[in-house]
């Protein structure tokens, strides 16, 4: 029965001396504040998702161009492999100057790590596609913008959303560094966790950051089932 | 232009416990430290995994799960939990978080051997071990290189967040200089440390030059 005993005290709805986990989740969930945890998760979900997307719209015509003209891609994966190897918190620091303490801090360098990770894939993903496949591609007439869009990109879908995975979780981790120049969404729980300092912030901000970053994720491997329906097939038989 | 004159100008910057010699030896020596018991702990790991095939499922888990704990909060809350008394609450979880990307590279590395190259050196006599130390490591080396590369950058820029609770390093200016709206003190110390990430960047990519046999490289053509 001591599962049971945990289970009453977290959920106990008064309790003397400082409040339980669910105690505090409950109170401070929506308080109508800018600083509740409704809205530091919208905040969070506007600056993690912006780049993740940024990131393939950036991302995708430069993997192109990189497939296209060889020449591109070492300079280009140097240039962001760099970029990628940038400590987050200096970069939002010297950023601050042109962009103020605002979201756009947070989200411009979040954008470039993405890219960082997303072009290879997009390389990556245009060359996995066999090559009997584009001279089919070739063969039946498929002019060179309609073979990309509906034969080539296609077959580059799961390595490309792959790396969406990989940009989507770090992201949605990232963003609460933001926190220390005061635009962290989730992650201004763990400034407030230290200054306090109270240990059920931090855990529930840990909590849902990595429950927003596993649902990120399922999305996205449910949107490679949905995009990629042949994988499945092929399988099936 | 001139926050930059004025830090790197002034000379108590340049001597004493809070001076830019000593934070970057702080910097260095956590970063260092964390890195090689990281190192210690996720490549004989790795290696295992890799080499026996167990077990491999787990390390991806873990490695998905890993990449999406905020590095702010293992740090705030391991701080709360164990107090700071000694920098201990602060190692852990900068080795926590730089272990996942050398286990899994060290990982898919030794599973992503060709297999005809195993069984080859089996076929020639090599024992177990042997054909591990001297045939999938060397060529697994480049993505085990990897792992150690993403996880030092991951380590120097949680390092520089870990001056937040209280841990010496460049992340002191930063974080110092921001609560008191010291901006030459915040632009310095971020200059500073973005080339200290970039010279780790370049060290690595000397390292990988000089240690990555030339024929697993391809600078050389095998046939």
């Amino acid at each position: 029965m001591a599962s049971g005993a945990l289970v009453a005290t977290l959920l106990s709805p008064v309790s003397d001396g400082p409040p339980t986990l669910w105690e505090w989740l409950g109170r401070n969930w929506d308080t109508g504040r800018v600083d509740s945890i409704k809205n530091l998760l919208v905040d969070h979900l506007i600056m993690s998702l912006v780049p993740i997307f940024a990131a393939l719209v950036v991302a995708l015509p430069l993997g192109l161009a990189s497939v296209r003209w060889r020449w591109l891609y070492q300079p280009t994966a140097g240039v962001f492999n760099v970029i990628y190897a940038l400590p987050s918190l200096p970069v939002f620091m010297l950023l601050i100057q042109f962009s103020g303490l605002s979201k756009t801090t947070v989200i411009v360098p979040l954008t470039f790590y993405g890219c960082a990770v997303l072009i290879p894939s997009v390389v990556d993903g245009l060359g996995s596609v066999p090559d009997h496949v584009r001279q089919s591609a070739v063969a039946m007439g498929f002019t060179p913008l309609r073979r990309l869009l509906q034969v080539e990109l296609p077959i580059a879908v799961p390595v490309v959303l792959a790396g969406m995975r990989v940009v989507a979780v770090s992201s949605i981790s990232l963003v609460s560094v933001g926190a220390l120049i005061g635009q962290g969404g989730l992650g201004m729980l763990f400034t407030r966790a230290y200054q306090n300092p109270f240990v059920p912030p931090a855990l529930v901000g840990i909590v849902l950051i990595v429950l927003l970053a596993l649902v990120a994720d399922g999305l996205l491997v449910l949107a490679q089932r949905l995009l990629t329906p042949w994988v499945r097939a092929r399988r099936a038989t | 232009m001139n926050w930059l004159l004025e830090f790197f100008g002034k000379a108590e910057n340049w001597s004493g416990s809070g001076g830019i010699p000593m934070r970057l030896l702080e910097h260095l020596e956590f970063s260092v430290m964390a890195l090689a018991l990281a190192v210690v702990i996720a490549i004989p790991l790795g290696l295992l995994i890799g080499h026996t095939g167990k077990g491999g499922l787990g390390v991806v888990v873990t490695a998905n799960l890993a990449r999406a704990l905020p590095t702010l909060g293992l740090l705030v809350l391991f701080v709360l939990l164990l107090g700071t008394a000694s920098i201990l609450p602060v190692i852990i979880p900068l080795v926590l978080l730089a272990i996942p990307p050398i286990l899994v590279n060290t990982f898919e590395g030794i599973r992503g051997v060709d297999p005809e190259l195993r069984d080859a050196a089996y076929g020639m006599g090599l024992r177990g071990g042997q054909v591990l130390g001297r045939v999938l490591v060397p060529v697994a080396l480049p993505l085990i290189l990897l792992g150690l590369r993403l996880s030092a950058i991951q380590v120097v820029a949680t390092t520089t967040i870990a001056a937040y609770t209280g841990l010496g390093g460049l992340g002191r200016f930063v974080i110092d200089g921001f609560s008191t709206q010291d901006y030459a003190s915040v632009v310095g110390g971020s200059v500073l440390i973005v080339l200290f990430a970039l010279v780790v960047q370049v060290l690595f990519t000397v390292v990988r030059w000089v240690t990555v046999s030339p024929g697993v490289s391809q600078r050389v053509k095998t046939r």
